[in-house]
């Protein structure tokens, strides 16, 4: 709900999963699929499954400017992030971290590296097995929010919680 | 490798006959001065290249955009022209040039040798002094005639201003299409003026970066192939790709050494850290460069290689260092406010570029590398990641305006006066220029 909150306040990135979603196109490898989030049906995400994760855990961290720390709201959804993996733990995941286009593009390669490395550090403090948990950067090569502006600055600051499936 | 040698081969010839001696200026036409600028660009004539189809008008419209977009030059309207020249192994009637206000001027012949070739001539006039400064004719294969048109530029440029030319390179740069959150990026290859676009890679894989080799044969860039960011090399004639170095990470920001012998790149290490390493490309040994804990990128050698600048955030926030190539005594260089990054030294030794941020701007300036002098070139939304002419003398860069949809590469001289952008088909950015084809 925290979510829906805080995508209720930017319309633009309603519009873009809207129409995301209207395509048929959404991708659960790097898009989230929040139906849910705008009222297309919350509850039909099977428990276990990456569109229960995505929907109902959040798969995606935000941070400030120029910062890898990982800020108390984004400790929260690494938290139930982990219970979550604890909970499906056939699950590897690749945590990829991105960066906004308001910094160069090898200092923002670097700065994605550091991001991601923060998030699974932070979801290996709270019991996912490091071996389990893969990284990767993609600086600011992958936006997801494309206006030219701070509210779409802010949202592609972020690391990502990709499932890779289950793993044997 | 062996076909571009062939098909670049231009046979230069020196001229024999009376008005064939080469005659140095006393002194340059034109004096640069990067800080003043040049007051006025040199007026200078250039003649249609007589022949007996459209190459020789092909050739001289070449040779004036180029002469124009550097700045130095200023080519005199053909309207204005008195002397019609039909004859160019004749000396001209200075005073009719003179009348104009040509101070230099250029005639030329473009003619069909038995075998096929072209065989083009050139001859560079001082009409003050009223005599022949240089001339030179060049034969070579008829799909060469631009080269031949940017090395007769070239040699206008040498014999004007005292100093190498910058028109017989190529520019690698990556070429963006698609939107910008599901952009497609390919490595593309161009001569400087944005003429003979090649495509190098299809664009199933994201690559960033692409840098010349010294001998302008190879590029080294980061690729996401296979789903894992690399640094690869890339023989440009056969497409040959070879992965750099087998590090447990990311590497990227790659570049070559000036011998050529070495890449110098940027590997992501587990801790998040990000580190410098040099690789030899003969014995596959590498080094690591840097050790703190900190993002260490974007390492650019001097030209003699013995120095090493780049990027790093070990006092906080991205700022320029310079080191020994060993990795010794790094010293930081950039203290105004802001973010330094993307450093790159010129070919000349005498400063180094980089992309500035502050303000919520970002600039393209120059530095020498004690970090004195610091000179912004270019500010705006989006400017970032200049590279050198192989005379540095001009830069070239990649710029994005607010509401643009991408970027697009510009030129700039060393005033900061003379911006020009730079023809792309699609959006492009990650530019580096080649040195001197020759």
């Amino acid at each position: 709900m925290q979510r829906l909150a805080t995508l209720t306040r930017n319309p633009a990135m309603i519009a873009l999963v809207a129409g995301l979603s209207l395509a048929g196109c959404a991708s659960k490898k790097t898009i989230p699929n929040n139906a849910a989030d705008i009222g297309l049906g919350a509850n039909a995400a099977t428990p276990g499954s990456s569109q229960d994760f995505t929907v109902n855990v959040g798969d995606r961290i935000f941070f400030d400017t120029d910062s890898s720390s990982i800020r108390a709201d984004a400790q929260q959804t690494l938290s139930r992030q982990a219970q979550w993996l604890t909970r499906y733990g056939s699950y590897r995941i690749t945590i990829e971290g991105h960066a906004d286009e308001r910094g160069t593009r090898e200092y923002n390669l670097a700065l994605g590296a550091r991001r991601a490395a923060a998030t699974r550090d932070y979801l290996v403090s709270q019991g996912v097995a490091a071996s389990r948990i893969k990284t990767i950067s993609y600086g600011k090569e992958r936006p997801v929010a494309v206006c030219d502006d701070i509210s779409c600055w802010s949202q592609n600051r972020r690391a990502v919680t990709v499932l890779n499936g289950a793993g044997s | 490798m062996k076909s571009f040698v062939k098909a670049a081969l231009i046979v230069l010839a020196a001229f024999a006959g009376s008005l064939n001696l080469a005659v140095q200026p006393a002194r340059a036409l034109v004096e640069i001065d990067v800080n003043r600028g040049v007051v006025e660009p040199l007026p200078i004539a250039i003649t249609d290249f007589l022949s007996g189809d459209d190459m020789g008008v092909k050739v001289t419209d070449v040779i004036t955009a180029n002469l124009q977009r550097s700045g130095l030059f200023k080519p005199v309207d053909k309207a204005a022209f008195i002397e019609k020249v039909t004859n160019p192994d004749v000396a001209p009637r200075f005073e009719d040039w003179k009348v104009v206000n040509a101070q230099a001027l250029v005639t030329g012949r473009v003619t069909r040798e038995a075998d096929g070739r072209l065989k083009a001539e050139y001859r560079l006039w001082d009409t003050f002094a009223g005599k022949q400064i240089t001339g030179e004719q060049f034969f070579t294969s008829e799909s060469n005639w631009r080269r031949v048109a940017h090395i007769i530029s070239d040699a206008i440029y040498k014999a004007l201003t005292g100093e190498k030319g910058y028109f017989d390179t190529r520019v690698v740069f990556v070429d963006e299409s698609g939107p910008k959150n599901a952009r497609q990026k390919r490595l593309a290859i161009m001569d400087q003026d944005g003429a003979n676009l090649r495509y190098l890679t299809k664009g199933g894989d994201l690559v960033l970066t692409p840098r010349f080799s010294p001998n302008r044969q190879e590029i080294t860039y980061m690729s996401y192939a296979g789903g894992q960011p690399r640094v690869y090399l890339l023989q440009i004639e056969t497409g040959q790709r070879e992965l750099v170095g087998d590090f447990p990470g990311m590497t990227f920001a790659p570049r070559f050494s000036p011998d050529g012998q070495k890449v110098i790149m940027t590997l992501g290490r587990d801790d998040g850290n990000a580190n410098i390493y040099a690789m030899d490309l003969r014995s596959r040994t590498t080094q690591r460069l840097t050790a703190a804990n900190a993002i260490d990128t974007s390492p650019s050698y001097s030209p003699q290689g013995d120095r090493i600048v780049f990027t790093s955030d070990r006092a906080g926030r991205a700022q320029i260092y310079v080191m020994g190539a060993d990795g010794s005594n790094p010293q930081r260089i950039s203290f105004g406010d802001g973010t330094y990054s993307t450093p790159v030294w010129s070919p000349r030794g005498d400063l180094v570029a980089f992309t500035k941020q502050s303000g919520g701007d970002f600039s393209i300036g120059v530095m020498r590398p004690d970090g004195s002098g610091e000179r912004i070139l270019t500010t705006g939304f989006l400017n970032e990641g200049p590279t050198w002419a192989p005379n540095g003398r001009y830069l070239m860069f990649f710029r994005e305006q607010p509401g643009g949809g991408g970027p697009k590469l510009f030129s700039i001289d060393l005033t900061g006066r003379n911006e020009q952008p730079v023809p792309t088909p699609n959006f492009a950015s990650d530019p580096a220029w080649s040195p001197l084809l020759d």
